[in-house]
């Protein structure tokens, strides 16, 4: 187990996209998952990609970051870009390999595929990288306000993610002690044949949830005596600013769904 | 003293009916300003009357008042304002992501101004010798540095009463100098009532006033000096003297006499030397 405890990607700094409020950026996040499937013609996913590389630029992550945010889902673009390959059998024929026909439209429909797949993962990762977690729950919090009003339970979601966030470095740190423990016991976690490995988890996971479970009701009377109560009456301490910069983003967002929709074929 | 005071009339406690009692019969005050300590072994209802007092229990027969006020129910909330708690487990009373988010969490239960919040954090925080830690995780503090935490979060919401629940048990030497610290400056910085339960008979001297618990009954009630006289029927109740009180019996044995039981070494320095340039 590492010994740096960062919850999630989020890398500190003071850029543009790190100062947005991150109801506005998960608001965009969303409405750009939306666009990105109206894209129709190069002109319209150059525009796209214009955004997502410069929101990219100015929020200063290095490159590699993003590429190793890219990491996970390669294989799922490729995977994808082969099948477009594969199945489409519309426009010229432009190679055959081993009797296989690639037609024009297989290329361009794979390549639109995967460059949709690309600006959804950089953009959503941008989120990650340039919100905290914290942050991320009060914007949802916030963004879900309105579901109160049907009984959904919004500030308990949004208290139990963020006493969730708070208690992963103590779980991951409480794991280590445990797993050091039951080394010295004698349990053997990395030889053997995968079944052995499984089984060698158990005493690991066992008094992991018996603690964790005592933990949450100690964790539920401290709260109580603190005097929570529910979400009811509440103040926050936390609170979100929709600042200029915010509104620069619409701006420019409104303006990408406008050329957007001139660029298209 | 007026009304500010925590009274138990004639309480008595159990968690189920077919259970033994936990507390039989207990009455005892606590004034304004005074620090109570309150000791006994494992299973004497010690740590069953700090959660009486906050009204996380209620008891079956017999009445708390506080300030005046009996706990029930209805005036729970009210008297949770007043009457803060700060537990044994530093983990698992840190509620907030860091540590300002912590010493708000009871701010924002209380339904508090942000404003006033922000003020109150930095008050708190000093009081305990934790500015600059602000944005600090839990899991970058030390385990004394998180019981600081949770004392500056109570103290925020600037109760008239603070019961520590044997909140220096799990700390290392060091972490349960720092508390003892921190808390013998809060009490005398503001205007509260302190009540420390613990097993630690070396917490106990600095207190006012000691209330020692023994199988669910008040088995004395008095100042440190007093109770540290009794030596012998502390340790047969389970409880164990602290080592200069153990090194003045042994000096008294040798034939020094003692005119005072010391509570500290500073105190059986003085007896000694005063000794020595008497003789």
């Amino acid at each position: 187990m590492s010994n740096s405890m960062i919850i999630g990607q989020y890398i500190p700094g003071d850029s543009f996209v790190h100062r947005l409020d991150p109801r506005s950026k998960i608001a965009i996040i969303f409405f750009f998952v939306i666009i990105v499937f109206f894209a129709n013609s190069v002109m319209s996913y150059g525009l796209l990609a214009l955004f997502a590389i410069g929101s990219a630029a100015t929020s200063r992550i290095p490159l590699s970051y993003i590429m190793k945010g890219l990491k996970p889902v390669w294989f799922l673009v490729i995977f994808t870009f082969l099948l477009h390959l594969i199945v489409t059998k519309q426009g010229e024929v432009l190679v055959s390999i081993l009797g296989w026909e690639i037609y024009e439209e297989g290329l361009i429909q794979g390549a639109a595929i995967s460059l949709r797949f690309f600006l959804l993962i950089m953009v959503t990762s941008l989120l990650t990288f340039t919100t905290t977690p914290i942050e991320i729950t009060d914007a949802i919090e916030e963004l879900l306000g309105p579901l109160k009003k049907v009984n959904f339970p919004v500030h308990e979601l949004a208290l139990m993610m963020s006493i969730s966030l708070r208690f992963i470095p103590t779980l991951m740190q409480e794991t280590e002690k445990i797993s050091k423990a039951q080394a010295s016991r004698g349990v053997d976690f990395r030889t053997g044949s995968f079944k052995d490995r499984v089984k060698a988890v158990i005493p690991l996971l066992v008094p992991l949830f018996v603690s964790a479970f005592k933990r949450a009701e100690e964790l539920a009377m401290a709260m109580e005596a603190r005097g929570y109560q529910g979400g009811e009456g509440r103040t926050k301490l936390r609170e979100l600013h929709l600042g200029k910069t915010d509104v620069y983003l619409y701006i420019l967002f409104i303006l990408l769904v406008i050329g957007l929709f001139l660029t298209r074929s | 003293m007026g009304n500010t005071q925590i009274e138990f009339r004639n309480v008595s406690f159990r968690y189920q009916e077919d259970m033994p009692w936990v507390l039989k019969d207990v009455s005892f005050t606590i004034y304004n300003n005074e620090w109570v300590a309150m000791i006994g072994h494992n299973g004497s209802g010690k740590s069953t009357i700090a959660k009486l007092m906050n009204g996380l229990l209620f008891p079956q027969e017999g009445e708390i008042l506080v300030d005046g006020q009996p706990v029930t129910a209805s005036t729970v909330w009210d008297i949770r304002r007043k009457v803060g708690m700060v537990f044994q487990n530093p983990d698992n009373q840190f509620v907030g992501t860091t540590v300002r988010d912590d010493v708000a969490f009871g701010m924002e239960n209380h339904g508090m101004a942000r404003d006033l919040m922000l003020e109150r954090i930095t008050e708190s925080l000093e009081a305990v010798g934790m500015n600059g830690y602000e944005r600090h995780e839990p899991h970058r503090l030390s385990g004394g540095q998180k019981q600081r935490v949770a004392i500056a979060s109570v103290l925020a919401v600037s109760p008239q009463y603070i019961i520590l629940d044997e909140a220096t048990a799990m700390l290392d030497p060091k972490g349960r100098k720092e508390i003892m610290e921190t808390i013998r400056e809060v009490q005398s910085a503001r205007d509260l009532s302190l009540i420390t339960i613990t097993h630690d008979l070396l917490e106990v001297t600095q207190a006012d006033r000691v209330i020692v618990m023994n199988k669910g009954e008040i088995w004395m009630e008095g100042t440190p000096r007093e109770l540290f006289a009794k030596k012998e029927q502390l340790i047969e109740i389970g409880l164990d003297t602290p080592f200069v009180s153990k090194l003045a019996d042994e000096l008294k044995d040798a034939g020094l006499p003692l005119t005072r039981e010391p509570l500290n070494h500073q105190e059986l320095l003085e007896e000694l030397w005063t000794f020595h340039s008497t003789r």
